[in-house]
């Protein structure tokens, strides 16, 4: 199987006042058609990675790499007018919370079809059927309707749902999902991530797929990344997270909690054990 | 020294006095980093020099006239020119520093605690009393500060003094908006409720609690309002309602000037460059005031 | 569907009880600095050697026995009904001279604040997005200038340097002497009427007296405008539906127009209105300065001439105009945003 997105070295920087500090320390890791989750704390360096793909950290923050290959294009070496031609088209993401991530001026409607006219020239009754269509695929019932709306409208899920619809209209090859369920109702969270693993597999994308959440990853993806402080601690395949080596990992799913458990005291991590090493 | 850096900059701070220090430090040290904060500053106590030594720095009187030597262009001896009465205009730019740093200090001890004490209550008190005030304030927010400071003017009649409650006139009711926002952040505060429950007055709470967490967002909005205050004395010298003759006054001194600013241009314009210096220096610090003091305006940038 | 509309019902009372408890409130400070003035109004009337019984008279026809609030309904029914008293300078009806100088006023204030705008929110948008820019720092100094320079400081300054020295623009008045009176009033505005009389002539002898007054009227909105819109953009670019915009591929431009810029131009009309009323303001420096003859003049013509019934009806006017163009922006505020539609 032939990559598609291989990363060498990668490393995010942002300028502090005392001095650079790096938020992603030399990551390297491939991916092909096939879904990875990459697990780690607030301020891991996970999310950082994830936009780093897009080339979308904002300024003063740098990305170097040596390289970042998708689908046979260096990413690292592509100006920014190469890069919107993968935005979208060929690369796309799903971000945390729709209330921030949705334009809240703009009709839903308008959004997706933005998403599509970007990089597609359609017809006008086109855009609506594929809008339309679009929208029911991510189990909306009344997609006219919905379609008019504006993002305040809506409650969080179906704005999450609207959100993927958006990001999957123009049928990218790759999809992130950055914490796409942790802004959500946890009665709706499955749902949401139902259709992106439904979506994913029916067009045979490769996706990857960012949270805090061990289980969560440990579900819906065939390998799973941890990262700790910038780097990646672990790397394994999800049935095989039970057998993990590293103390971070191991501490990470200690910390979970069980149904048919009875604790005195809930661990703690112990950051000692990897801080040394 | 570098213990002295250290002791200033620990994380967790042994006394009260350290954390003050520490804080003053930081602040200092943040200021200096920001060159416009630092120009604006250096501005300033040069404003507050110049005003304290004008007899020392001014090379000639203010007021003494020399009528031989009227309207002469800017020279060696006469850096900025004279006037129409031979008065030398850098000396009296000089002295006339005393004027605007008397009307900005006035109208800053004016306003200032009113709108504080105004905003505190109100937001302190809530109800009624909230919405009386705040419609009072609302009112005043909603006028043109100008013209209500030359309406004012025109019933107390011209002079400096009565230019000064004018102007603070028009000046306090921002500052009782913001106490008041401030105050509704921390109002419901469990220190506040700990503090009640100690048995403190509401005069208490408000006075030795409520008003001092409200002023540094109330400094940051008087510096940026000086320049606004200066400019509003001046306009007011400069219609002939302010400072009255012969006092040195910036404003009044660029209305003389006007008969002669197609042929004898240094008389209006040199006191407008002073305005303008003094103006900018006000708005720099306030600047880095915000950046500085105003971690939420920080945060967004 | 009901609830809502009751709901919009009751939040349009509550605008208009404060609209016009504001409007109360402006008239309470007129009536209120009419009261405080050390000349005794009855004392201008009779005259200071009039007797007791006379000057009692006066008193009593003028209202003045009678208690403060029933004067100040009084003078709420005066104004409201268009009576703003007599001016002693000119010896007309205060409405009526503020009818005729009003138009000067509006016509400078309207072509400053285009300027203002037309050039200050591309100028805080190209701020933004080039945060630190040499482009960004210039900006922010002009910002800044427009708040430290006094305007009838710069309006001489102006009249020093392109009128007498370069002779590119008109001096001050609204026309050359010999055009005055030479067009019929119908709007009072002179590029209006010029134009509808077809005077060509005098349309450019206006324009040429209007650019200079109009263009420093224009320069401290347009400060106020760009730094403003600059920050509003700053805050903006760093939403996350910005990011969104350029996670779908979306062309830099339109990210930065149509997602970043489109949502604040709503809070911009507020801005502009604020801008514009603010103009009506400051224009009174500038017509001093270019003999302009307007609103502001005759405010401080009367200022100077103790000719409190003119004072006060031009605070009024300039009050009242002030808070309609604050309330008509918070009104279209509400309009145009589709999350404060609701």
């Amino acid at each position: 199987m032939t990559d598609l997105l291989s990363i060498r070295n990668l490393t995010v920087t942002f300028p502090t006042p005392r001095g650079p500090v790096d938020v992603v320390r030399g990551i390297s890791f491939s991916l092909g058609r096939e879904r990875l989750g990459i697990v780690g704390e607030s301020g891991s360096g996970k999310s950082m990675t994830g936009r780093s793909i897009l080339k979308l950290i904002r300024p003063p923050g740098r990305i170097s790499a040596d390289e970042m290959i998708f689908d046979g294009i260096d990413l690292i070496r592509r100006s920014e007018r190469q890069m919107r031609e993968i935005r979208g088209a060929r690369i796309s993401m799903i971000m945390q919370d729709p209330k921030f991530s949705l334009n809240p001026v703009m009709t839903i409607g308008e959004q997706i079809a933005e998403a599509l006219t970007t990089h597609n020239s359609v017809t006008r009754r086109d855009l609506r059927n594929r809008v339309l269509e679009m929208l029911h695929a991510v189990r909306i019932h009344e997609p006219a309707r919905v379609a008019g709306l504006y993002p305040h409208e809506v409650s969080g899920g179906m704005g999450q749902r609207v959100m993927i619809a958006m990001m999957l209209i123009p049928e990218p090859d790759l999809l992130i999902a950055d914490e796409p369920t942790s802004a959500l109702d946890v009665s709706v969270q499955a749902q949401v991530l139902d259709i992106i693993e439904e979506l994913v597999a029916g067009k045979g994308m490769g996706l990857i797929l960012i949270s805090h959440d061990l289980n969560l990853v440990a579900r819906y993806c065939d390998r799973i990344l941890v990262m700790n402080g910038g780097e990646i601690v672990e790397q394994c395949a999800a049935d095989a997270l039970h057998r993990a080596q590293h103390p971070y990992t191991r501490g990470l799913l200690a910390a979970i909690p069980r149904m048919d458990e009875d604790r005195e005291e809930l661990p703690v991590l112990d950051r000692s054990a990897w801080a040394a090493a | 020294m570098s213990a002295l850096h250290e002791w200033l900059l620990e994380e967790s701070p042994s006394s009260r006095t350290q954390a003050r220090l520490g804080r003053a430090w930081r602040i200092l040290s943040a200021l200096a980093r920001n060159p416009l904060a630092a120009i604006g500053a250096l501005i300033i106590i040069a404003l507050v020099v110049t005003a304290l030594f004008a007899p020392l720095i001014a090379p000639f009187s203010a007021v003494g006239q020399d009528l031989s030597n009227r309207l002469m262009p800017p020279s060696a001896e006469h850096w900025m020119g004279t006037d129409e009465l031979g008065r030398d205009i850098f000396s009296r730019v000089v002295y006339g520093s005393r004027i605007t740093l008397l009307i900005v200090a006035m109208v800053a001890v004016i306003s200032a605690p009113i709108g504080l004490l105004v905003g505190a209550i109100s937001g302190y008190a809530g109800g009624w009393t909230d919405r009386i005030l705040m419609g009072i304030t609302d009112i005043f927010l909603s006028m043109p500060k100008l013209i209500l400071a030359l309406a004012f003017v025109a019933a107390l009649g011209p002079g400096i003094e009565n230019a000064i409650i004018a102007i603070a006139i028009t000046a306090w009711p921002v500052y009782a908006r913001i106490a008041r926002a401030e105050t509704l952040t921390f109002r419901d505060a469990e220190f506040i409720a700990a503090i009640r429950l100690q048995g403190a007055s509401a005069t208490r709470i408000i006075l030795r609690h409520v008003l001092p967490l409200c002023a540094s967002s109330t400094i940051i909005r008087v510096t940026l309002d000086m320049a606004g205050i200066i400019l509003t004395a001046a306009g007011l010298g400069f219609l002939g309602l302010g400072a009255q003759p012969p006092l040195p006054e910036w404003g009044a001194m660029i209305s003389r000037g006007r008969n002669f600013i197609l042929d004898q241009w240094w008389v209006a314009t040199m006191p407008g460059f002073a305005i303008i210096a003094v103006s900018l220096g006000f708005c720099f610090l306030g600047d880095g005031l915000r950046d500085v003091l105003d971690p939420k305006q920080r945060e967004s940038r | 569907m009901a609830g809502r509309a009751a709901h919009g019902a009751v939040g349009l009372a509550r605008f208009m009880l404060v609209t016009i408890l504001t409007f109360l409130g402006l008239l309470a400070i007129t009536f209120f600095i009419g009261r405080v003035v050390p000349i005794d109004p009855v004392l201008s009337v009779v005259g200071d050697r009039a007797t007791q019984e006379v000057y009692d008279a006066a008193r009593e026809r003028m209202g003045l026995d009678r208690p403060l609030v029933v004067q100040f309904f009084s003078y709420v029914g005066n104004v409201l009904s268009g009576d703003l008293g007599q001016s002693i300078s000119t010896g007309r009806a205060v409405t009526s001279d503020l009818a005729r100088v009003f138009p000067a006023t509006l016509e400078m204030a309207t072509i400053g604040i285009l300027i203002g705008v037309l050039l200050g929110v591309p100028m805080g948008v190209i701020a933004a997005t080039r945060q630190g820019s040499w482009a960004d720092q210039l900006i922010r100094v002009l910002g800044l200038l427009g708040y430290s320079v006094p305007a009838f400081w710069l309006g001489l300054v102006g009249l020093a340097v392109f009128y007498a020295g370069l002779g590119w623009v008109a001096g001050p008045g609204r026309v050359d002497f010999f055009y005055e009176g030479m067009v019929d009033t119908i709007t009072g505005l002179y590029l209006i009427d010029s134009l509808i009389a077809g005077e060509m002539d005098i349309f450019r002898n206006a324009l040429s007296h209007l650019v200079l007054p109009a263009s420093i009227l224009g320069f401290f909105s347009l400060a106020y405008i760009a730094r403003m819109t600059r920050s509003f953009m700053l805050d903006q670019l760093a939403q996350e539906y910005v990011t969104t915009a350029r996670v779908k591929g979306v062309p830099e431009r339109r990210v930065v127009w149509r997602h970043a810029f489109f949502p604040i131009r709503i809070q911009l009309i507020t801005v502009i209105g604020l801008s514009y009323a603010s103009l009506l303001e400051g224009s009174v420096m500038i017509e001093v300065v270019f003999s302009w003859p307007g609103i502001g003049n005759y405010l401080t013509t009367a200022l100077l001439n103790a000719d409190m019934n003119a004072v006060l009806g031009a605070t009024l006017v300039i009050g009242s105009v002030f808070i309609l163009i604050n309330k008509i922006s918070d009104v279209l505020y509400r309009i145009l945003d589709p999350r404060a539609r609701q």
